[in-house]
């Protein structure tokens, strides 16, 4: 299980990233041009985020610095240790599905504390990069459209959010614990 | 809702740190956060540049239409109430790929234009149709390829291997998208049934749906 993955792992990107030029060349795109092209956006997209990373990185690091997260995370301390799993990524579950800005910014702040070879590092990794924030997708999808009623598809999407991050958990202890 | 957490976290940290007495780390810790914040903005650029270009080199070339190409089977699959050759299918494949290649930009136009479609079809123009609902569910829990900004982050603080984390994530999309296409499945069913939508059932004169 974990010699496949760390195959598929370390070959994926060298493969696409080979193939996909290749590709495009024998279709006769003008390769570097359109690389340039799209990689502006690249740069765009690391900017936007700046306001939403900054904001969200403020407010975590004033709730971990003044012991109010130690505080939250030891109400569900007991319940996560009876099942191994690691308490410092219940936050990240909770915060993933409403905002994807301020879990990116905790996923970073575990990543920082513990570091990123670390299993808190790596899980915070899978969970952060397996699903979308739902509330967003929600309220820009339908808010298009003038959908006022959802119907039920919070509620698909929630829950699925769940299964995800139980999920993530779960095959990272599988693979690198 | 986003309101609500980031003022949370910022009221209930200050009040904390008055208890505690550590008002000093707190405001201390305010700025390293904000440091954080742009340094790791200023890590992500380099991956982003490569990979949008990357991508944008896959979408000219034709790729981003041949994974589409591929998908046609299973969305017919997940929309069976949408007609064929409805331009929404299109769209959903597009917005699907797109999600795939790990194209966000590319994805949420297309996902927006496929909704548009779908709204074209929709009876009750305010509220949500199971199509609307299954698309959304597919892209909350989209299938990631390639975490690209995971992937850069990693790289920032030093991982030995930033990459390690695409097997496990692949997995954990995999599943997450299963239990959505399922959990959608089951909610379609309900609702059919309530709604006494054909083919499930005929309506009973007596009671117009």
């Amino acid at each position: 299980m974990y010699s496949l993955i760390s195959t598929i792992s370390t070959w994926a990107i060298p493969a696409i990233i080979v193939f996909i030029p290749l590709y495009a060349f024998f279709r006769k795109v003008p390769v570097y041009e359109t690389f340039v092209d799209g990689a502006k956006d690249g740069f765009d997209t690391a900017i936007q985020i700046i306001p939403h990373l900054v904001g969200m990185m403020v407010a975590i690091s004033v709730f971990r610095a003044s012991g109010a997260m130690d505080l939250m995370v030891g109400f569900v301390r007991p319940l996560f240790d009876a099942m191994g799993i690691p308490s410092e990524v219940l936050p990240l579950g909770l915060l993933r599905p409403i905002t994807g800005a301020g879990s990116l910014a905790f996923t970073t702040d575990l990543i920082q504390q513990f570091g990123p070879d670390s299993l808190i590092g790596r899980m915070a990794s899978t969970i952060q990069g397996s699903t979308d924030t739902t509330i967003y997708v929600l309220t820009v999808y339908f808010g298009a459209v003038g959908i006022k009623k959802g119907r039920y598809a919070l509620k698909v999407g929630l829950l699925s959010d769940l299964i995800g991050f139980v999920a993530a958990v779960l095959v990272c202890f599988l693979v690198f614990a | 809702m986003v309101n609500f957490i980031w003022l949370f976290f910022i009221l209930v940290g200050f009040v904390v740190a008055v208890l505690q007495g550590r008002v000093e780390e707190v405001t201390k810790a305010l700025f390293t956060g904000a440091e954080t914040g742009v340094t790791v903005c200023f890590g992500l650029i380099s991956i982003l540049v490569f990979w949008l270009g990357i991508m944008r080199i896959a979408e000219d070339a034709g790729l981003l239409q041949k994974v589409a190409r591929l998908l046609g089977p299973v969305v017919r699959f997940l929309f069976p109430d949408v007609p064929k050759n409805h331009p929404a299918l299109g769209y959903i494949m597009s917005n699907m790929s797109a999600n795939l290649l790990g194209l966000g930009n590319a994805a949420t136009p297309m996902g927006i234009k496929a909704m548009q479609e779908l709204q074209k079809l929709n009876p009750d123009k305010d509220a949500a149709t199971p199509a609307m609902c299954t698309l959304l569910a597919l892209n909350t829990s989209s299938i990631t390829l390639i975490p690209t900004t995971l992937i850069a982050i990693r790289l920032k603080f030093e991982s030995t291997n930033p990459a390690e984390i695409v097997g496990t994530t692949l997995i954990a999309t995999m599943i997450a998208t299963c239990a959505a296409m399922l959990i959608d499945r089951w909610y379609r069913y309900r609702y059919y049934k309530a709604n006494k939508v054909p083919p499930l059932t005929k309506s009973p004169p007596s009671r117009s749906a």
